[in-house]
């Protein structure tokens, strides 16, 4: 009797009624605007408007750049998140600025990230100033302004990954003659597989979505610079049609991506 | 206790200071002999693994393999190049390789060819009787499986001294009487020097022939096993003694 109604009152929901309202409310505020981008989104004319020059290579543009940083992203982030997730040894001071360094961009607003990446490696920045030729406005710079934007995503998912990973099985690999590199390559890394993965899809669609540091840095000239976010954001003012094409595609992209970090990456399960 | 003479041999000082904790303890085992280090939790056993192993720096003291000098004042060998085998406690077999592929880790990371390779490590596997098993992920095998495939994988790394750190532990008692009995004979086969840690009486008595007590970082008694059971120096010896001889 006593395990009845422990069982009966552990199954209580002690959530208040009055707190349904707002929580109706936050969800229709996720939820209506992808619906109404559904309901309103041109299906009869969508395969033609998609067919439109500007169109096309925006996403030809958008899908390349955006696997571009993120393949820059994995070979720059992992050997970082290596060095974050390692730092626990190192003084205070070294270790937060390391940690904040890499968490600024997450919370700094994408245009200021713009703006920086000018003063840094505009004609006339402390960088660019040196360079023999010029960065800002090229599909270089869209590269970098989404690496910037991105890359942290994935750094801080391996990160996490390595953490929780248990560092004995390198101690065990080192015993049996391991070199550092080969201790990496065929332990470390494998094991934090799932983190890396799914740091990655995270990156990936930051990166396809980047939108205020790429046009502050690199501009929007048609299949240059001018990526699917900017081109969406342009198109609405003449062809809005062709914006909300472009939207559902961006949207398409996100929610694949959504599905399979889902499906194989929920963070704790391997294998 | 030199570390000279014929065969391979290892000789170890072992001084380390770490707040209230320090160890010092001397440790010598020569090819085909076992020694167990014997002792209650905290008694630093497993420090002196680590220091054996290469994963602890020294404060003083050394570590002498074959005559190849490991670890002393001018001298810190990396883990990776000591050829210390460690079966350890809960094995650490890599989760994301078949037990193959976990044999031949080893072989592999000495530059040696994947063919040749996993030929050896099927060999070892034949060696140890789970040929059969060879495609299995770790997760899948049973305790005294795992166990096997740990050592297999520490001995195909071709050490030349082997560290058990408390082989029986993670195992159920039921199986214990048994894989303890395989783990033996497959000790003895291999012939070369080996050190187990423990703090079973029943590991000693079926694995060791001889016995280094530790307790608080330090020796508190050398024999062999025959003369531990026959004159214990300490309590601790003789209470593990007194409930050894009731089963």
């Amino acid at each position: 009797m006593m395990q009845a109604s422990a069982r009966r009152s552990s199954r209580r929901s002690f959530l208040s009624p009055a707190l349904w309202i707002p929580a109706g409310l936050a969800l229709a505020l996720l939820g209506l605007p992808l619906m109404a981008l559904v309901v309103r989104a041109p299906w009869a004319q969508l395969p033609e408007l998609l067919r439109q020059p500007t169109v096309a290579s925006a996403l030809g543009l958008s899908l390349g750049t955006a696997l571009l940083s993120t393949a820059i992203s994995l070979v720059l982030g992992i050997p970082l998140a290596l060095v974050l997730a390692r730092s626990d040894q190192w003084p205070a001071v070294p270790r937060r600025l390391l940690r904040a360094l890499v968490t600024v961009p997450l919370v700094l607003p994408p245009v200021v990230g713009g703006v920086a990446l000018l003063l840094l490696l505009g004609r006339n920045g402390l960088i660019g100033q040196f360079l023999p030729f010029q960065l800002p406005f090229t599909t270089a710079a869209v590269v970098i302004a989404q690496v910037f934007v991105a890359m942290p995503f994935l750094v801080l998912a391996v990160d996490g990954a390595l953490r929780a990973s248990d560092r004995r099985f390198e101690v065990a690999a080192a015993t049996l003659g391991a070199s550092r590199f080969t201790v990496f390559r065929r332990i470390t890394l494998p094991l934090v597989a799932p983190g890396v993965a799914a740091g990655a899809l995270l990156c990936f669609c930051r990166a396809l979505g980047e939108f205020g540091a790429t046009i502050t840095f690199a501009g929007s000239f048609p299949g240059v610079t001018q990526t699917l976010p900017i081109a969406t954001y342009l198109q609405l003012q003449t062809d809005p049609d062709a914006a909300i094409a472009l939207s559902l595609v961006l949207m398409v992209i996100s929610a694949t991506a959504l599905v399979s970090l889902r499906d194989r990456w929920v963070p704790g399960v391997t294998a | 206790m030199g570390a000279g003479g014929d065969g391979m041999s290892v000789a170890a000082a072992l001084r380390l200071a770490r707040g209230a904790f320090t160890l010092d303890l001397d440790l010598a085992v020569t090819a085909g002999r076992t020694l167990a280090l014997l002792g209650p939790n905290g008694a630093g056993k497993s420090t002196a693994l680590g220091l054996l192993a290469g994963t602890i720096d020294l404060d003083s003291g050394s570590v002498v393999v074959n005559g190849r000098v490991l670890d002393d004042e001018s001298t810190h060998v990396e883990t990776e190049h000591r050829r210390i085998g460690v079966v350890f406690q809960d094995y650490l077999l890599f989760p994301h390789l078949s037990v193959l592929e976990n044999v031949a880790f080893g072989p592999r990371s000495s530059g040696i060819p994947r063919a040749a390779a996993r030929s050896q490590s099927v060999q070892w596997l034949d060696r140890l009787g789970i040929a059969d098993l060879a495609s299995t992920r770790p997760p899948q095998l049973s305790g005294g499986q795992a166990q096997r495939v740990a050592l297999g994988r520490a001995l195909a790394s071709n050490p030349e001294l082997l560290l058990l750190d408390e082989p029986l532990a993670a195992l159920d008692v039921e199986v214990r009487e048994e894989v303890r009995g395989e783990l033996g004979r497959f000790i003895h086969d291999w012939g070369g020097p080996t050190i187990v840690v423990t703090h079973l009486f029943d590991d000693v008595v079926a694995l060791a022939d001889d016995v280094v007590v530790i307790e608080r970082g330090r020796a508190t008694q050398r024999a062999t096993v025959r003369e531990l059971v026959q004159a214990p120096a300490t309590s601790y010896v003789s209470r593990l003694v007194a409930s050894w001889s009731d089963d």
